[in-house]
């Protein structure tokens, strides 16, 4: 009974998007010959070294693959949360996307998606997002927490830019 | 579906093409088996046909005859492929021609031999001796990548990739056009769409099948009875003036004729209107 009432409020995924993303995977894997898990272990690396600059909120970490004629970009959307203490603070965070920019060119394959506006309550626990929007937000957002405590330049920048 | 608006261009490739008077030869091919590769043959061959040109089915799929099945002429067939190859009969004794068009004629696969028994470079050759009397050498290819594709493939000038909106389906169809010539333009039918089930989300669209091969597409067919009934009796639906299924096969072959027609499509109903009927709605004159 308690399944059935779960079964009606769960969002229902068409079967055919499911058919798109597995057949997105296992074309990704065909291409790149490599195996499904190959591909899952290179998101756990991924996220590991990104967690090493800033706290990243990897439970609604989203790395997706795209298929662009014929071939493939990735597409990384992993929400920060807060930044990690380290001696040289330029090369920790994004500090506005001009320089996230600049990381794309020097990264063509590694893909982060535009910056939508901040939200009106940066502080606020991460509600349930949808995929793709909210990487560079939550960095602005962490900038933006972080004005807050210190007047740092780059938040206001990256906030006004936004 | 934004190539297939090019492909009058892309229609006439200008590397493989034989000299001029000469036919072309087609392999109509899929990787997967079971998407319909032998229906499409036979239908698209019936359509040319009907049209005038004068065209020739070669089954390659050699062990499995099917193609005499779905043309109704199985009781005509005396000699087959491998027949000619090791010449044992000339062509001519082993064409068989159609029951209902005088340009339609089949060369059948040997029943009880085995795909290895075929020399690529005679087949090759064989091939090349049909273009010289047809217009159209549709050659109806195994399902696999192995020995029986490559001789399917060998003497042909173009391919026509046949896929089903199915993940295996779709997975083996782009592993077939990365096994083709590189020269190649393959271009794509997409076979048994399910407009209701599109609809619904259920079943993989057609844009999500050419968002990922992105190929020319040639057509798309709906998935209807109509298809297992003249199988049943062995009659292209192509030549039925009634069938909008049989439209679509027409307006295939007028595009691979070099005619400046739409690909035919099937309409996806608007989403809700549940009791709309399942229409389909074909491009062109068709």
């Amino acid at each position: 009974m308690l399944d059935f009432l779960k079964s009606l409020f769960k969002p229902v995924v068409p079967s055919g998007e499911t058919a798109k993303e597995r057949l997105r995977l296992v074309l990704l894997s065909d291409h790149l010959s490599l195996a499904p898990d190959v591909i899952d272990s290179l998101k756990r690396d991924l996220m590991e070294v990104i967690s090493r600059y800033v706290e990243i909120d990897s439970e609604h970490a989203d790395v997706t693959f795209e298929h662009r004629d014929r071939e493939i970009a990735m597409l990384a959307s992993i929400p920060i949360t807060g930044v990690r203490e380290r001696k040289a603070p330029e090369a920790t965070v994004f500090p506005s996307p001009n320089d996230a920019h600049a990381a794309q060119e020097l990264a063509p394959q590694l893909e982060t998606v535009a910056a939508p506006k901040p939200k009106a309550n940066p502080a606020a626990p991460p509600r349930r997002r949808r995929r793709k929007k909210y990487a560079a937000a939550a960095a602005a957002a962490a900038a933006a927490k972080r004005t807050a405590q210190e007047p740092p330049q780059v938040g206001n920048q990256a906030s006004a830019q936004a | 579906m934004m190539r297939a608006l090019e492909s009058p261009a892309t229609l006439l490739e200008p590397l493989a093409e034989p000299a001029a008077a000469r036919g072309r030869a087609i392999v109509i091919t899929s990787g997967k088996g079971g998407v319909g590769k032998t229906t499409t043959t036979a239908n698209v061959g019936a359509a040319l046909a009907a049209a005038g040109k004068r065209v020739v089915l070669v089954d390659a799929d050699i062990g499995l005859r099917n193609l005499d099945i779905v043309l109704g002429l199985e009781s005509r067939v005396k000699h087959h492929l491998l027949d000619v190859l090791e010449e044992k009969v000339s062509l001519d004794e082993a064409l068989v021609r159609d029951k209902r068009s005088e340009n339609l004629y089949l060369l059948a696969a040997a029943q009880t031999r085995e795909k290895e028994d075929v020399v690529t470079a005679q087949m090759k050759a064989l091939i090349e001796q049909l273009c010289e009397r047809f217009e159209f050498v549709l050659i109806d290819c195994p399902a696999g990548i192995e020995m029986g594709f490559k001789n399917a493939v060998a003497g042909a000038h173009h391919a026509i990739v046949v896929c089903t909106p199915e993940v295996s389906a779709v997975r083996d169809a782009d592993r077939v056009v990365g096994l083709l010539p590189s020269a190649w333009r393959p271009e794509l039918i997409i076979n048994r769409l399910r407009p209701q089930l599109v609809r619904k989300g259920k079943m993989l669209s057609v844009d999500d099948v050419n968002g990922i091969l992105r190929l020319p597409l040639l057509g798309v067919i709906a998935d209807e009875p109509g298809v297992i009934v003249a199988t049943n009796k062995g009659e292209p639906l192509a030549l039925d003036p009634s069938s909008e299924t049989g439209a679509a096969y027409r307006a295939i072959a007028a595009k691979l004729a070099g005619e400046n027609v739409a690909a035919p499509t099937v309409r996806v109903p608007a989403n809700g209107s549940f009791f709309s009927k399942l229409g389909s709605l074909f491009g062109g004159r068709a």
